[in-house]
């Protein structure tokens, strides 16, 4: 027979076969899409994590604080996460600012909250001069606009509106501290006068205000001189009682960044310099690389159920249907053909399986991108574009195939004599 | 031209107290195009195992099977399977069919080690059968009367030389019996194919012109007789 009536004729075979065993088919190929599903999603969902936290989005190439870990101040000012590791005076932010190395410095000062959201105090140049991504900047919705420094005004990031329900006209009172707690209301109302446009990173869950409000907020004091300075409605602030907890750095260029790192962190006693901030990032996930050999694993081992549930599923169907292959071999059928038509049916059911694994990939990553949405304000993308994507599914395939080399051994013996018809 | 020729074809099995049996002890054999024989005997009396060994289903411990000129017995597995799908049709008395398949699909199957699925003439020869209407039913929406049918078809639609059928009405009633017989012989005519039926059923051998017995024929079967020989046509009982 020519090659093509013979994968015509095989394929027929194999789809008679797969649809009078539908049932177990199903299961099984159900059971491949789990695990098809559950390896793509463990994959693509550590290379994009990896990628969003350590892919140089934060649009700033360095972070200057007090001195301590630079994962704890990367986490707590680009992620909006951890607590800060302390406060730098004033005075070292306007030193850096006027360093010819640095070319956009912006001052944080965290400590309060909306609802578990932070509140950063900072100033307009967030909005007029940093760029979240490039040439992207902040941006408000239609309508809004953003803060005037030194009013009780704030911008929320797009994920803040949305899950608690401000728009631009709302007010507001911060909560003392990183974590929401009802009992530490500060009496300050903040007006919100924009929301911003969605930037998919952690901006959206943040709380922007001037950073004056900050060092005004009811029963905050001031230490940037080493002494409690209480600041007072319509007295101006001295600089020296200023404090900040956070300078985010757009340095010049690469080399800066050696210099000052050289003079912050090895000469330096006083301060932290975290750059570059994807190297400090990296820092977290080499730490963390035991637990994606753990994940791995599981979806090595997922791999491994699965090959054996086809195993399993088409070596029952074997002995039920040695007639059939008798028959076959009676109309001319070589043993190599009934051995194909077994390998065939299990690498059928896998690519299925695989098949359908997209849907549940899509459905893991669906859950996933919410909760990371939710917890970090980073946006995983599910169909952005991975080798796991289409490699999963090859190796699903060749698992099966490879699953049905035992079964289709054992179709491959079948006497036909034996089992064809009663003997007389 | 003769289509099968068996020449000294000996087969013999081991039985369960271990004693080696000869079953099958042919020595002269053979069958022209278009050629209908009827081979009786009785149960037993290794009708199967020499149409499993004229197949090349089954090897023999000596001697020659030819089919239309080719060797069977000097080829390996896959040549005889691949002699067997291009020039033998097997009718089996429990008909064999697929249960998964549709009348059409079993059909086709008949053509898919050989030439390929030819939809039309599957489609064509279960017209023949009288089964217009039942394309697309599967083996157990019908009768065993319209079985045994596509069991014929089946085993045409390969376009054989030789159509080897075992029993082919030991499961059907009288009136179908007749009806299959008769449709076996008339399709094979047409189509110029040789049959050779075995049977033990007097009401199905008497329809033939030529019968040979196994037991004669078969010298394991009747050592002491002399072995039949059907190179040549015969008239009535053939020896």
């Amino acid at each position: 027979m020519n090659n093509w009536n013979g994968v015509r004729g095989l394929l027929l075979i194999v789809r008679r076969s797969l649809h009078q065993h539908a049932l177990a088919t199903l299961i099984t190929a159900f059971s491949i899409a789990l695990g098809s599903g559950l390896v793509m999603a463990v994959f693509a969902i550590k290379t994009q994590s990896y990628q969003a936290f350590t892919g140089g989005e934060a649009g700033f190439d360095a972070v200057l604080g007090a001195r301590g870990s630079q994962l704890q101040l990367v986490l707590n000012t680009v992620f909006h996460l951890e607590t800060s590791p302390g406060n730098i005076p004033w005075a070292m932010y306007i030193q850096i600012k006027q360093d010819p190395r640095v070319a956009l410095a912006i001052p944080y000062a965290v400590g309060d909250n909306y609802q578990g959201f932070r509140i950063v105090g900072t100033t307009a140049q967030i909005f007029t001069e940093f760029e979240y991504s490039r040439g992207r900047k902040l941006s408000v919705e239609q309508g809004g606009r953003f803060f005037t420094d030194g009013s009780r005004e704030a911008v929320i990031g797009s994920y803040v509106a949305q899950a608690t329900g401000l728009k631009a006209g709302s007010s507001f009172n911060p909560y003392h501290g990183l974590i929401y707690d009802e009992r530490q209301r500060h009496r300050d109302q903040y007006t919100i006068v924009g929301v911003m446009e969605a930037t998919n990173s952690p901006s959206d869950r943040v709380i922007w205000i001037p950073i004056e409000g900050v060092y005004r907020m009811s029963g905050h004091l001031l230490r940037g001189s080493g002494e409690a300075f209480k600041a007072q409605e319509g007295e101006a602030i001295p600089d020296e009682s200023k404090e900040v907890s956070a300078v985010m750095l757009k340095l010049r260029d690469p080399q800066a960044g050696f210099s000052l790192d050289q003079q912050i962190n090895k000469q330096g006693k006083v301060a932290t310099l975290a750059w570059p901030i994807g190297r400090v990032m990296a820092e977290l996930f080499d730490k963390l690389g035991w637990m994606n050999r753990v994940l791995e694993l599981v979806a090595y081992l997922v791999i491994a159920v699965a090959a054996g549930s086809i195993l399993a599923s088409v070596y029952n169907t074997i002995n039920e249907r040695r007639r059939e292959f008798a028959i076959l071999r009676a109309l001319g059928a070589r043993r190599a053909t009934v051995f194909a038509v077994i390998v065939t049916e299990a690498a059928v059911i896998a690519l299925i399986g695989a098949l359908a694994g997209y849907a549940v990939y899509a459905v893991i990553l669906a859950a996933v991108k919410v909760i990371v949405k939710a917890q970090t304000g980073v946006v995983l993308n599910v169909w952005q574009m991975d080798a796991m994507l289409w490699l999963t599914p090859l190796v699903m395939v060749a698992v099966g195939a490879l699953a049905g080399l035992l079964p289709a051994f054992k179709a491959y013996r079948t006497d036909v004599a034996e089992h064809l018809a009663p003997t007389s | 031209m003769s289509v099968l020729e068996i020449t000294n074809l000996k087969k013999s099995y081991v039985a369960p107290d271990g004693e080696r049996g000869l079953v099958i002890d042919v020595p002269r054999f053979a069958l022209n195009g278009g050629e209908q024989v009827a081979l009786e005997g009785s149960s037993g009396s290794g009708k199967t195992t020499l149409l499993h060994l004229i197949a090349g289903i089954l090897t023999p411990d000596s001697g020659r099977v030819v089919i239309a000129g080719e060797e069977m017995t000097a080829l390996g597995e896959a040549g005889r399977d691949r002699l067997r799908a291009l020039a033998i049709g097997y009718v089996f008395q429990t008909f064999n069919l697929l249960q998964g398949y549709t009348a059409l699909e079993n059909v086709m199957l008949g053509q898919m080690f050989s030439s390929g699925a030819d939809v039309k003439r599957a489609r064509e020869l279960l017209v023949r059968v009288g089964l217009k209407d039942r394309l697309h039913y599967r083996p157990r929406q019908l009768s065993v009367g319209q079985q045994q049918r596509v069991a014929v078809a089946r085993a045409l639609a390969n376009q054989p030389h030789l159509v080897l059928a075992d029993e082919p009405t030991g499961n059907l009633d009288q009136r179908h019996a007749s009806e299959a017989l008769a449709l076996i012989r008339e399709v094979c005519l047409e189509q110029g194919t040789a049959l050779l039926l075995v049977s033990h059923d007097a009401e199905v051998l008497t329809q033939f012109e030529r019968i040979a017995r196994l037991g004669e024929i078969n010298r394991a079967a009747s050592p002491d007789e002399e072995p039949l020989s059907l190179s040549t046509p015969a008239r009535g009982r053939a020896h």
